[in-house]
Order: C-alpha cells, then structure tokens, then sequence
C-alpha cells in the first residue's frame, strides 16, 4: 500500500476509517482524562469504556476527520496556526475595544464575501470559527467556498480579492498545513 | 503568583464591561454580536488565566473549559448572524457622507 506518507510509527498503518476511529476515540479519552478528578485505576477504566461508547456512537460523523493530514509536521502547522490565531485574537479584542470605547464610534460596517481554497468542511469550519473570532469580522453564512463576513471596518470599495487576503488568507494559508 | 493571577482576573472583567458597553453602544445586531463575541471571548479566557495562575492543579479543567469556549462562543455567534441575514435584516451602514457606495 502507499506507505511513503505514513508518518506513524504504527507497525501497519490502519485503513483510513479505522484510523479516523481511533482518533476520535483517544481525543475523546484524552477529554476524559482531563476532566478526571484524579488519575487511577478507575477512572482509566471508566473513561476506556466512556470513550468506546461515544465512538460508536458517533462513528457516522467521524467521517469529518478525514480531512486531517497526518504528516510529521502537521503538528507542527497546528502550532503555528495557534499562535497566529491568538496573536489575532488579542490583536482583535484590542481593536474592537477601542472602537466601542472612542466616542464617535468609529465603525464602517459592510457584508463582504470571501474566497477559501480550503475544501474538508472541518477546515471551512474551522476557518469560519477563526474569522468570528478575530479583527472586526464576523462569518455570517457559508455557501461552497465564498463566506460571508460581516465586516466593522469595510475599506470603501473593498472587492471580493482584498478581503480574501486581509480577511482570510493569513489563517488559511496555516490550516492548510493540516487540514484539505 | 497570587498577583499575576488578580491581574489576569481583573482584565478579563474588564474585557467582559466592554463586551457591555459595546453591546449598547453599536447600532445594530450584526455589529453588537461582534462587540460580545471579541471582548467577550478574551474576558472569559483572560479569567480562566488568572483562576489557572491562582489555582494551577486546576489547569486541565480549566484548558478544556477554553476550549470549548473556543469551539462554540464562534459558531453560536455565526448562527445567529446566518439566522438574521436569511431573515433579510441588513446591516447597519454608515450615513452616505463620504465614498459612494453601491446600491444593495
């Protein structure tokens, strides 16, 4: 089989479905863990077959995970994209802290469209949630690959191509080094 | 330790006046969502901060709380905005003083 892009060191590499069930299972179990009051025998028991049961439960969903890549330095995009994203976040609160606080209120709202090369709706999602959270955007609506962002501060005349690239194209450009 | 944690506590309660103030200030739905989501989101985590640097055995909890802020504060922000924009409620602009813009 294609074994060149299998970074884990697994002895033989799952089929891709299993592979997506085990990763819902150990992210599941890992929620477990962390929200345990303290590590034992029990809980680890417990939270084995909690996390069994929530797979399965979800398994027609996990379908959502195939988008993930799982290359050695997707972790490492992961981390980045984190970073970014809280520099946003703080950049963001900053900005519209200061909007709300100047008296004249110094808004120029406008829904604009975005463009995403992003495919796998985990990672439309994913960049969706990113613009709410971040500098004066607020995703409004999906449709194929086109957002819909309400936008506080709308340069007048602002196109389709200069919104994609101040709006969007920052977080896009780290999720693809782990999502498709 | 104790005081890092009481500044964190203290920003994040002010990250949470503005997200108020800016829920009352901005003229309509779509830019008082923004006001609450953006303000709102660092209040919380700023505070989850300053109880994590107070209280650090509770940092998982308290991770997974962020977290999950994280993941539904955003998409309950989103919903509510597709909700009101299929309804046909447009956004607020500004009075046409400067740059003509087209018509919707």
């Amino acid at each position: 089989m294609n074994g060149q892009k299998e970074p884990m060191p697994s002895s033989d590499s799952p089929p891709p479905a299993l592979r997506q069930h085990l990763l819902v299972y150990l992210s599941v179990y890992l929620l477990w863990l962390l929200l345990a009051e303290r590590i034992d025998g029990q809980e680890l028991l417990a939270g084995a077959l909690a996390a069994l049961v929530v797979t399965i439960a979800s398994a027609p969903y996990a379908g959502l995970f195939s988008a993930l890549r799982l290359t050695p330095a997707a972790p490492l995009h992961l981390l980045r994209y984190l970073g970014y994203f809280f520099a946003a976040l703080i950049r963001a609160n900053l900005d519209v802290a200061r909007r709300v606080l100047s008296p004249t209120l110094p808004i120029r709202p406008a829904l604009v469209e975005v463009q995403t090369r992003l495919v796998s709706p985990l990672g439309r999602m994913l960049l969706a949630n990113s613009i709410t959270l971040t500098p004066g955007t607020l995703s409004v609506d999906i449709d194929d690959d086109r957002i819909l962002v309400h936008w506080i501060d709308c340069p007048p005349g602002a196109d389709l191509e200069t919104a994609t690239q101040r709006i969007a194209a920052g977080f896009e450009r780290h999720i693809l080094g782990f999502l498709e | 330790m104790r005081l890092a944690g009481d500044i964190f506590l203290l920003i994040g309660a002010l990250f949470c006046l503005l997200a108020t103030i800016g829920l009352l200030r901005m003229p309509d739905t779509y830019n008082r969502i923004q006001a609450g989501t953006k303000a709102g989101t660092l209040g919380a985590l700023s505070l989850l901060l300053g109880v994590a640097l107070i209280q650090p055995e509770w940092w998982a909890k308290l991770l997974t709380i962020a977290g999950f802020i994280l993941f539904t504060s955003p998409v309950g922000s989103s919903t509510i905005a597709r909700a009101i924009h299929l309804v046909g409620i447009r956004p607020w602009r500004n009075p046409p003083i400067e740059a003509p813009e087209e018509e919707k």
